[in-house]
């Protein structure tokens, strides 16, 4: 990763070091899936609040770039999602305010 | 025997006797096919995110049950035909939803 740098001498030798292209910064907050830390193993269709949690304002599923969950959890959270739409126990389309 | 947890709607518009009768037709029914319920729950009156045949409340049902696949075309065709029940749900439990269910019945009898 080069960067180069133009250092000009401006007034008197206090060099002053101009990155022509900004340095980056490695934001790292390195998403997890929370099924797997905390250990769920089965995601159930009847307790609404929690998936709640798992669906935007207009209940729609969040996506795993935003939530960062892995695949075979991703699949049961959304079985899920849809049994509990089926149920009338969530809504399939909401203005609901989280 | 696979277990299976079956989850039922009815009308609101139900009295208490119908509400009653309705949920024992299908125990019996269970019951008759040779199911071992493991558990029997209602959740009573309870409001639907969204109507459903006009209607904003339901009365909930689950049942949790082992029996045969052959049963289950039986009983969705009850449910079907009757035309109390204006939604129902029968999905088969893997071993992590048994355990979950496990857990989730000790703790809702600890507490009640």
């Amino acid at each position: 990763m080069s960067t180069n740098i133009d250092v000009n001498q401006k007034e008197g030798n206090q060099s002053e070091i101009r990155y022509l292209t900004p340095p980056p910064i490695e934001v790292s907050n390195s998403k997890y899936c929370r099924f797997k830390k905390l250990g769920i193993k089965y995601i159930d269709y009847k307790d609404p609040d929690f998936l709640l949690r798992l669906v935007n304002e207009q209940g729609k599923l969040l996506p795993r770039r935003i939530t960062g969950t892995s695949v075979k959890y991703q699949r049961k959270v959304a079985q899920a999602v849809k049994r509990s739409r089926h149920m009338a126990l969530m809504p399939y389309v909401a203005d609901l305010l989280k | 025997m696979n277990q299976y947890e079956s989850m039922f709607i009815l009308t609101p518009v139900l009295s208490d006797e119908q509400l009653r009768e309705a949920v024992d037709r299908y125990r019996t029914l269970l019951k008759d096919n040779g199911c071992e319920v493991i558990n029997d729950e209602s959740w009573g009156l309870r409001k639907l995110a969204y109507p459903i045949q006009k209607k904003s409340t339901g009365f909930y049902q689950l049942f949790e049950f082992k029996a045969d696949p052959a049963f289950i075309d039986q009983l969705e065709l009850t449910y079907r035909r009757d035309e109390r029940i204006i939604r129902f749900g029968t999905f088969r439990q893997d071993k992590h939803a048994i355990a979950y269910s496990e857990k989730r019945r000790t703790k809702l009898s600890g507490k009640s």
